[in-house]
């Protein structure tokens, strides 16, 4: 078990490095450098030298990525061009938004999402079953960019109860957040929950028509006893990877919702610094986006690993 | 009165197809079970036995409903009883042991919780108690240390683990009535005999009345002092056990009595034709007319009832049943089988070693596999042309293993194959040429998996006509037309998909799809198990007819040894991937020699309650082979001393050609042990 935990961190790693490497790589190849972004029309003789010296970049480009490698791992990434202030500042108060944006949406996404599957699954083909499937597939069918405008529209502009967008600072309190923050999560949380919900219920169907539920209720178990005890168990067990992946498409940033919200988080960065051609925050975001889904699935495979007794012996007996 | 623990009157359940039409499952049953007495119900798949037997529980499955009639248990009606008093039946009054007890436990719950679960909701014992009962139960299951087996998970046990669990579970509530349904199905052989004669000890022991459902004939006869024969849906014939097997009065339990293969005789059965008519074909007469010998004009139009016999005590579903009566016995005819090997050898596998572990980095870069235990070891057989060799084992002998590294799907550690004397296969697939992948086919066990549902009829087998000889056109056409008759299908089953055919149908097609290649050998891998018994004496027969025109040499693999009997000249006992005796079938089936080959024979089950199986091993699984000396060692009950777990046994020969390992002299082992 320990050797798994391992192993698979080490793969962790060395998937982190590769995506490093490549996004270093990429950003090589690509015509034009930060100094000749930055400079755009001086970008000739002694300015762009200067830059140059002055960035670093005259240096061959192994050397450039090992030191950019040694610093990135203290969490040091260098420079941001746009702002020329340090990157590390600049994702500081982007990754603490994002992660409000995302326990938001999680926290009341997820329940919602499990709650609203299992009432479907139990009461399959009833009339709980027919409403709630209708609203959630209608969720899931329209994008978040019409939704979040909707929103915006009857919310903000008729109903005038919360701001449309987000104008505050970047850096501002959690209270003073707060309202903002209430569309967007909304906007996600919408289509994440609709997701999720039609996930729970099929696999709780699946297990409902298993064996060995059949055995139970001839076992005379009573309804309730036997949808925790022989249902929930065995049906929200794949469930863990696709909330996984949902967390960690939340917190790489919902780049439609924040864009359309104007909201200071990670996905608008990506954005942003794409367009600005700021390459080293570029490379910064890359690799504390991967990281993340690296560790989210990690974690959610430890997780199975613990749930499921069937992994679990598995792996001890190997 | 009393004594009638559980009354179906008038019976009929039912589905609404997709244009709205109502389609029965069970048609108008009507039967009793009494007190401590055990009811075999034994029809196809298809017949309505499983709904039956869950119908007697008050379950109807999702998507079937009751159209009329009850399901009395202590003078209540079960069907429309409300869940909350059904609770209170359900595992406690009546119990239910599932087919396929792997997949009837719960995965995540630990055993010992399963069965507390049942002493929970049924009686009222406290926590101190229950865990003295939990242990009580394991150790009447007979499963071996019950305290460790409570803490484990169902995945952690073996098959026939599984199954005793599932008993356990069943008779922790203490019921009066206990339904099985197929509870020995899927299991070997020598852990099905002893399962049921655990259950004929419990029916005994505790005088709770059984209904056993079963497609098996050779289990029923075990167990039952009453049988129902089910068709169609409908009851055809009901009686005591005995007279039903013996002088069944309904032409189709005749006709399937004839069509299982019997260990005593040799050649094949008789098949009956055709198959069971899908639910929701309305026929204006007896739903078996066009399968029935005995039939006459009248059956045609009219369906006849069941009428019960006062001196026979017996209850049948035939107008013609005075003339079966008249049959004093089944009078059973094979075919024998001739013997069409010649004396060229085609296949020749000497010290075949396979090892599924798994490589370890030094051994990937040598590309080479170290494994001083693999599964299959030191595998010597000479293979003539046109033979049937047959491999014969229980779950884990190996068997299926050697024909897959025969195909190619798995390499060999060690050893040799030869193909003609010179053409070595040892290599996999990958290394092979598309000729020495044509000359062996195979037939795998379920055609509902190997065949492609996307592909019609004519698709499957084109294929290997355009794969190994590259006909197009007219001339394919010709030879797809050509195999479908072989198999004995029309030419309208071209256009047709899988999932339109019958089991029996699908599995000729894909004896058509291994012709089709005109392979020298054709693998078949248990390719009677999924079929119903009366389909199963059809193919076997089609096999044998295609090898004799094609003089096609067989490896047949099975673990039901009456079909070996039938069909194969030559037999190769397996155990834990060692050989334990090649023979002539004639030879390893009268005098079993090897303790192994014994302890197989002895299991199997005959549909006669006069042979009873005789258990000489325990039925323990052992997960590995033993690393030195005799592989049978850990079960043998004829151990002769210490050199049995050091030293390999020798091969030693009869005088019929029967080669046998075993440390105990020839003739000692002659002797029969009862």
């Amino acid at each position: 078990m320990l050797f798994l935990i391992i192993k698979r961190i080490l793969l962790g790693f060395i998937t982190l490095f590769i995506v490093s490497l490549i996004t270093f790589v990429g950003t090589e190849i690509l015509p034009g450098d930060a100094c000749t972004t930055y400079l755009e029309r001086q970008a000739f003789g002694e300015q762009l030298e200067a830059c140059y010296r002055r960035l670093g970049l005259n240096v061959p480009a192994y050397e450039r990525y090992v030191s950019w490698a040694v610093n990135a791992i203290q969490g040091d990434f260098g420079y941001s061009l746009s702002g020329e202030m340090p990157i590390k500042e600049v994702l500081g108060p982007r990754i603490k938004n994002s992660l409000v944006l995302a326990s938001a949406a999680i926290f009341i996404g997820i329940p919602i999402a499990l709650i609203l599957g299992i009432v479907t699954a139990l009461w399959r083909d009833k009339l709980p079953d027919v409403a709630i499937s209708t609203v959630t597939i209608f969720a899931m069918t329209i994008p978040e960019f019409i939704s979040a405008t909707l929103l915006i529209l009857i919310i903000a502009i008729w109903l005038e109860w919360l701001p449309g967008i987000v104008i505050v600072p970047t850096d501002v309190s959690f209270l003073e957040l707060l309202p903002n923050i209430v569309l967007p999560v909304i906007a996600i949380a919408m289509i994440m929950t609709a997701h999720m919900a039609r996930m729970v219920r099929s696999s709780v169907i699946q297990v409902m028509a298993s064996e060995y539920v059949q055995m139970a209720i001839l076992k005379g178990v009573p309804y309730w006893k036997m949808v925790f005890k022989h249902v929930l168990p065995n049906a929200l067990l794949p469930a863990i990877n696709v909330v996984a992946l949902t967390i960690a498409w939340l917190l790489g940033g919902v780049v439609v919702t924040e864009v359309v919200f104007n909201y200071p988080g990670l996905g608008r960065l990506v954005i942003e610094s794409i367009s600005n051609r700021d390459l080293p925050t570029v490379q910064a975001l890359a690799i504390i986006l991967a990281s993340i889904y690296v560790s989210i699935n990690l974690l959610a495979d430890l997780m199975t690993l613990m749930l499921n007794p069937r992994l679990k012996t598995l792996q001890i007996r190997k | 009165m009393s004594d009638i623990i559980q009354k179906v009157k008038n019976l009929s359940i039912g589905f609404k197809s997709k244009k709205g039409e109502e389609i029965l499952i069970l048609k108008n049953i009507s039967t009793k079970i009494k007190k401590g007495e055990t009811v075999g119900i034994v029809g196809e798949s298809g017949s309505g036995k499983s709904t039956l037997a869950l119908a007697m529980m008050g379950y109807v499955k999702h998507g079937l409903y009751t159209i009329g009639g009850e399901c009395e248990f202590n003078s209540s009606n079960l069907l429309n009883m409300k869940s909350k008093d059904l609770e209170k039946i359900r595992g406690r009054k009546i119990a239910m042991i599932p087919q396929n007890a792997g997949q009837a436990l719960t995965p995540n719950l630990k055993i010992g919780y399963q069965i507390d679960e049942a002493l929970q909701l049924h009686s009222d014992l406290n926590e101190k108690e229950r865990e003295k009962k939990i242990s009580e139960l394991l150790n009447k299951v007979r499963l071996p240390s019950p305290e460790t087996i409570a803490l484990r998970y169902p995945h952690e046990l073996s098959g026939g683990q599984q199954q005793r669990v599932a008993v356990a579970m069943a008779l922790a509530g203490t019921p009066d009535l206990l339904l099985l349904d197929e509870p020995t199905t899927g299991l070997d052989v020598t852990t099905q005999a002893h399962v049921l004669e655990l259950l004929n000890f419990i029916a005994k022991d505790t005088g709770t009345s059984m209904v056993y459902v079963s497609h098996d004939l050779g289990a029923i006869a075990q167990v039952s002092d009453r049988i129902i024969v089910m068709y169609s849906g409908e009851i055809v014939l009901e009686g005591p056990s005995r007279d039903i097997l013996k002088r069944p009065i309904h032409p189709y339990t005749h006709g399937l009595l004839k069509s299982i293969p019997k260990l005593s005789l040799a050649g094949l059965p008789e098949s009956m034709p055709g198959s069971q008519p899908q639910p929701g074909i309305i026929q204006s007469g007896c739903s078996f007319f066009d399968r029935c010998n005995f039939s006459e004009d009248k059956c045609k139009n009219n369906s006849p009832q069941l009428e019960f016999l006062k001196e026979l005590n017996t209850s049948v579903r035939c107008f013609n049943y005075e003339k079966l009566l008249k049959e004093s016995q089944v009078n059973q005819n094979v075919n024998k089988i001739k013997n069409n090997s010649k004396d060229k050898e085609i296949l020749n596998l000497s010290e075949v070693s396979i090892s599924y572990a798994k490589q370890k980095l030094l051994d990937q870069i040598f590309n080479r596999i170290s494994d001083d235990n693999p599964t299959v070891k030191d595998i010597n057989i000479n293979i003539k042309k046109g033979e049937t060799i047959a491999l014969v084992g229980e779950s884990g002998s190996g068997k299926s293993t050697i024909l897959k590294s025969i195909a190619g799907l798995i390499r060999t550690k060690d050893g040799l194959i030869r193909f003609d004397e010179n053409r070595n296969l040892s290599s996999d697939l990958k290394e092979r040429n598309p000729n020495d992948l044509r000359i062996i086919q195979l037939i795998f066990q379920n055609p509902d998996e190997s065949l492609n549902p996307n592909h019609t009829v004519e698709e499957i087998i084109a294929q290997p006509l355009k794969l190994y000889f590259g006909l197009k056109g007219e001339e394919l056409n010709k030879n797809i037309i050509d195999l479908l008759q072989k198999v004995r299908l029309g030419e309208f089953y071209m256009s047709r998909y899988p999932r339109q055919l019958s089991g029996g149908e699908k599995q000729r097609v894909a004896v058509a799809r291994a012709f089709a290649a005109k392979p020298d050998i054709i693998l078949c891998d248990e390719v009677t198990s999924a079929l119903d018994v009366s389909v199963q004496a059809a193919v076997l027969n089609l096999l044998q007819q295609l090898k004799e025109d094609f003089g096609t040499t067989y490896i047949f693999v099975s673990h039901d040894l009456a079909v070996v009997r039938a069909i194969s000249d030559r037999v190769a006992v397996l155990y834990q991937g060692r050989l334990c005796e090649v023979g002539p079938s004639n030879d390893v089936y009268k005098f079993p020699s090897h303790p192994y080959t014994e302890v197989l024979l002895g299991a199997v089950l005959e549909p006669d309650p006069d042979i009873k199986p005789k258990l000489v091993a325990e039925d323990i699984v052992e997960e590995k082979p033993p690393e030195k000396g005799c592989s049978f060692q850990g079960r043998c009950s004829r151990i002769v001393g210490d050199i049995c777990k050091k030293e390999i046994p020798p091969w030693q020969l009869t005088d019929s050609g029967n080669a046998i390992r075993c440390h105990i002299p020839i003739k000692e082992l002659q002797k029969k042990q009862f």
